[in-house]
């Protein structure tokens, strides 16, 4: 490579304020020519030290403000707090209760590998046709999520020891029956995509790093599977019930954009496998823990890490109890956040629209990447 | 599946006979228990916890701070190491959870300590074992303010680079006059008087 001249590099400061960046995310860019010589990250906008306010404040009450990490996905983020604070205080999980958090977090990842479909082909100046159709059908589940919780996105559903209210009537039914629809959405979905020339030429070849590379750059979730990594924690440490399901986990080749696209496809028909399942088997009994504490609730001293497979990533939470009723330390992994660190890795000596396009192959969602 | 960490310890034990380690129980019901090794030696033990085949630790998923005012809370709740005096005037800890991909274990619990709270706040940094921890420890360095020697690129992430203090400290004092009032209530006045006695005049 010739020596660069600092004169004819050109610096670009792609965001806070970009549609492409998902949010107000900033990446300091140098360029020689389209060539990107450094990437610099800058993160903070959405910074409000969800940290801090939940160490000032009850177990229980920091619920809500999980909804507003990763805000595609209240329900897994929800469910990753709870299932901390009951490895942190002992507490069982009623059956019925495992069912329907197993149920809301598949539905979850749906809603959010199609809208991720529809983000990512925006990036690539697809803008509107595909992301409209994913939200044609997110807005039925979010419908769903409204008759159960109460709210379609900052929904506050779950509890130590099980979930807030029980299913309404009729409730499962109509789950049933978008499961059942919704692979024709798919078949629609992938026939946009799959084949399409443009979206091949643009996403072949692009943003791939080896195996060894993305483990130790602590990637998870998606990103690390479509590089052949079968790393899966629905699969590896099987929370809640999720060893009763039978599902595959797809696994890419190369691990560069397409694989990343391809691997959300092939997820969504995984999950809709397991909504089906989960929807057969669900079981009569209570939605929440007979005996758990909602109010003055003080776990033992002690501390618990625990983490759930979101549709990001690995999402933990990790908690400190000195016995009082407010956490001493509250911790979240972010995986947005942690996904991000080998982003320039992944970007050094392409063209700066391909920037865009790896950064939307990560699927991040700045409440969580800022905090 | 949880790491069998007596094993891991003695083995450590005998593969770094220098390095200072102990075994910190978890009194809670989660049973994570860590360990905890000293700054000096956590390079080390993270190098060697990374290569060695039959462990295979390759993933540190996460890295974070947590400050520890209060010696009395300390030894409730912190646990410090057998025969060591709980370190007057508290310190700061970094936590670090180690998982294998291949073998599924995890997560195996680290924690390294500082001396104090004020000057003596440098671990070094694991990053060039595991990148993982570059942003993360960056965080931890802005909110909590545990100098990473060796770290590539230590600077602020969350907070802008002009900021001073470290937010997730114990003892932060949050400003009182974050919020713009176009007339300002009695009460925010008084407060913001405490933390700005010459400008409250104006």
């Amino acid at each position: 490579m010739p020596e660069l001249d600092e004169d004819q590099l050109l610096h670009v400061s792609l965001g806070p304020q970009h549609p492409s960046t998902h949010g107000v995310f900033r990446m300091n860019v140098l360029l020689d020519g389209e060539t990107v010589v450094s990437l610099k990250p800058v993160f903070g906008y959405l910074h409000r030290n969800h940290e801090k306010i939940a160490e000032g404040i009850t177990y229980l009450s920091s619920m809500p403000f999980t909804d507003r990490l990763d805000y595609i996905c209240p329900l897994t983020n929800n469910w990753a707090y709870a299932q901390a604070v009951e490895k942190l205080a002992g507490i069982e999980v009623p059956e019925r209760a495992e069912y329907i958090r197993v149920i809301t977090a598949e539905l979850t990842r749906l809603i959010n590998h199609s809208a991720f479909v529809g983000f990512f082909l925006g990036d690539m100046g697809a803008w509107g046709s595909a992301l409209m159709y994913a939200f044609r059908e997110r807005e039925k589940i979010l419908d769903l999520f409204e008759d159960l919780t109460g709210a379609r996105m900052m929904s506050n559903y779950m509890r130590f020891g099980g979930c807030r209210n029980d299913l309404p009537d009729g409730w499962a039914a109509k789950a049933s029956v978008l499961v059942n629809e919704f692979p024709r959405f798919l078949d629609e979905l992938e026939n946009l995509v799959t084949g399409n020339e443009i979206l091949i030429a643009r996403t072949q070849n692009i943003g791939a790093l080896p195996k060894e590379a993305l483990i130790n750059g602590g990637i998870t979730g998606p990103m690390l599977r479509a590089a052949g990594v079968a790393y899966d924690i629905r699969k590896v440490e099987p929370y809640g019930i999720y060893d009763r399901f039978k599902f595959r986990i797809p696994l890419g080749t190369t691990g560069d954009c397409y694989d990343r696209l391809m691997i959300r496809l092939l997820e969504l028909r995984e999950s809709l496998a397991i909504l089906r399942q989960a929807l057969d088997q669900l079981p009569e009994g209570a939605y929440i823990h007979p005996k758990a504490k909602i109010r003055n609730f003080k776990p033992p001293v002690g501390e618990a890490y625990a983490r759930i497979e979101s549709p990001k990533g690995e999402l933990g939470f990790y908690l400190i109890s000195d016995g009082s009723a407010k956490p001493f330390r509250y911790r979240i992994r972010p995986p947005s956040f942690i996904n991000l660190t080998l982003l320039e890795d992944m970007c050094l000596g392409l063209d700066l629209a391909d920037v865009v396009l790896i950064l939307g192959s990560i699927d991040i969602v700045l409440g969580e990447v800022d905090r | 599946m949880t790491p069998d960490l007596p094993a891991i310890f003695t083995r450590l034990r005998a593969e770094l006979p220098a390095a200072t380690l102990a075994h910190l129980r978890n009194p809670g019901p989660s049973g994570q228990d860590s360990l905890l090794v000293a700054p000096a030696c956590l390079v080390a033990v993270c190098q060697f916890l990374h290569d060695s085949a039959d462990l295979d630790f390759d993933l540190l998923s996460n890295v974070t701070g947590v400050d520890w005012p209060d010696p009395a809370l300390t030894d409730a709740v912190a646990l410090p190491a057998e025969g060591s005096a709980a370190a007057v005037g508290g310190f700061l800890e970094v936590v670090y959870h180690l998982y294998s991909t291949s073998r599924r274990v995890g997560p195996l619990v680290l924690r390294a300590r500082s001396v104090d709270r004020a000057e003596q706040v440098h671990i070094p940094s694991v990053v060039a074992v595991y990148r993982s921890a570059e942003y993360q420890e960056r965080e931890i360095f802005d909110l909590f303010g545990v100098k990473f020697t060796g770290h590539p690129d230590l600077r602020r992430i969350l907070m802008w680079d002009e900021f001073l203090d470290h937010p997730m400290r114990k003892d932060y004092l949050a400003p009182d006059d974050y919020q713009y009032e176009p007339t300002p209530h009695d009460a925010v006045l008084e407060k913001a008087k405490q933390h700005y006695p010459a400008t409250s005049e104006s």
